[in-house]
């Protein structure tokens, strides 16, 4: 009963490990970049880059979840019952999520932890790291698995810091706490939600424009 | 008093797509048809009620009683996953077409972080069990409104030509942007009740 895909799956690891880490790991980071190209986990994405330092840290957050999950998912994968595996990967994730729960608000600074608030336990239903373990992480080894959440997790990471950047440039005048405008240029809209839309449409646009114009 | 304050708080001041961010995705995934963002409201506000009442009682009873409070997180997603399930199985058997309507949207509603958001608000808020269900209620009326005018909007745009670089999700996010932007407006309403209601 169990394991009737196995052939299929066998054949997929045969294909797929020609394809070496680096190559997965470039992968995630620019060709499906999880916010810009496959537009998953935008609540996290949206809600807290109003400044760089809060995106970078919850991109750290999620990076950190998605390599542990990618690997223990990918270690059980061939004892996990076929019918039961997604109710094993969401414990496997909300165990993990509570692990940086307690982790964050022991060591990380109190401004973080309280910027971050919510969204920390959300990681659970970020669709990027089910999404990760379905269609990755239960087919491949466990090695290559961890390269695809470090390129998911830094593709995510990076698109929230520069999110974070433009907004917290335009909204406050400076990047990563520092000041480098006058505070008159401050557009304030940029922090609150709408800019968020705002700022990530407009940069969604420009990267499809380049993207057309490589391609 | 009170209630009415949370209720219109929740519905138009901290809207939970267009100000606190929950349950994005269906927010611009199933916006294209008024009937579906109808359909997904009116299930959304089912499981989110129920989801509630369920996970408050688990925490007040259940978590904090015996000192288990680091494991909410894993005991809430695997009740609303549950009860997801167990809902869809009830409907199936008891109003079959109720079920019909609202079917292809329970097994999204699992992934959606509206119900584990909402959940755990409650509990940070320290609300009792009336102020929990009113806030869930009134949560997802607030989601239902924002996602039924913005499938109007949609509709709309479906019909004008947009600029080849801001088709797809660029142009959906930008009116997602104007639609929060107009939300604002409801900014103070929050406290010109309180002092209407004579509240602090």
């Amino acid at each position: 009963m169990r394991r009737k895909k196995g052939e299929r799956k066998m054949c997929n690891g045969q294909e797929r490990r020609n394809m070496s880490n680096l190559k997965i790991f470039l992968n995630g980071l620019i060709k499906e970049n999880p916010t810009f190209v496959l537009f998953l986990g935008m609540c996290p994405t949206l809600a807290t880059t109003t400044s760089a330092i809060n995106g970078l840290s919850m991109g750290l957050c999620t990076m950190a979840v998605l390599v542990c999950t990618n690997f223990v998912i990918s270690c059980i994968k061939d004892i996990t019952p076929d019918q039961v595996h997604i109710p094993v990967f969401i414990v496997v994730i909300a165990a993990f999520v509570s692990i940086l729960q307690m982790f964050m608000s022991a060591y990380a600074p109190e401004a973080i932890n309280k910027a971050l608030g919510i969204y920390i336990p959300l990681i659970v239903v970020n669709c990027i790291i089910l999404g990760r373990a379905e269609s990755f992480a239960c087919k491949h080894t466990p090695v290559a698995s961890i390269f695809d959440g470090l390129g998911i997790g830094l593709g995510f990471t990076l698109a929230l810091t520069i999110l974070g950047c433009i907004r917290e440039f335009f909204g406050a005048g400076s990047l990563f706490g520092i000041h480098l405008l006058p505070d008159v240029t401050n557009i304030i809209l940029f922090v609150l939600p709408p800019g968020a839309f705002l700022s990530l449409g407009y940069l969604v646009a420009v990267i499809n424009r380049v993207r057309s114009r490589k391609g | 008093m009170e209630y009415l304050l949370i209720f219109i708080s929740a519905i138009f001041v901290n809207n939970i797509v267009l100000s606190q961010f929950l349950g994005i995705c269906p927010f611009l995934g199933v916006s294209q048809k008024i009937d579906t963002a109808i359909g997904m409201g009116a299930a959304l506000a089912f499981v989110l009620t129920l989801s509630t009442i369920i996970t408050w009682l688990l925490q007040t009873y259940v978590l904090n009683p015996m000192g288990l409070q680091y494991l909410q997180t894993l005991a809430f997603i695997l009740v609303i996953a549950a009860l997801v399930q167990m809902v869809e199985i009830i409907l199936k058997k008891v109003s079959p077409s109720l079920y019909q309507a609202l079917g292809i949207y329970l097994p999204l509603i699992t992934t959606n972080c509206c119900v584990l958001g909402v959940a755990i608000l409650v509990i940070q808020k320290d609300y009792n069990l009336l102020e929990s269900v009113v806030y869930a209620f009134s949560t997802a009326l607030g989601f239902a409104l924002a996602l039924i005018v913005f499938a109007g909007i949609r509709e709309q745009l479906s019909l004008v030509k947009i600029p080849k670089g801001m088709r797809g999700m660029s142009i959906v996010l930008v009116t997602a942007g104007l639609l929060a932007l107009s939300f604002m407006g409801f900014s103070g309403l929050e406290g010109g009740l309180r002092v209407l209601f004579g509240l602090n």
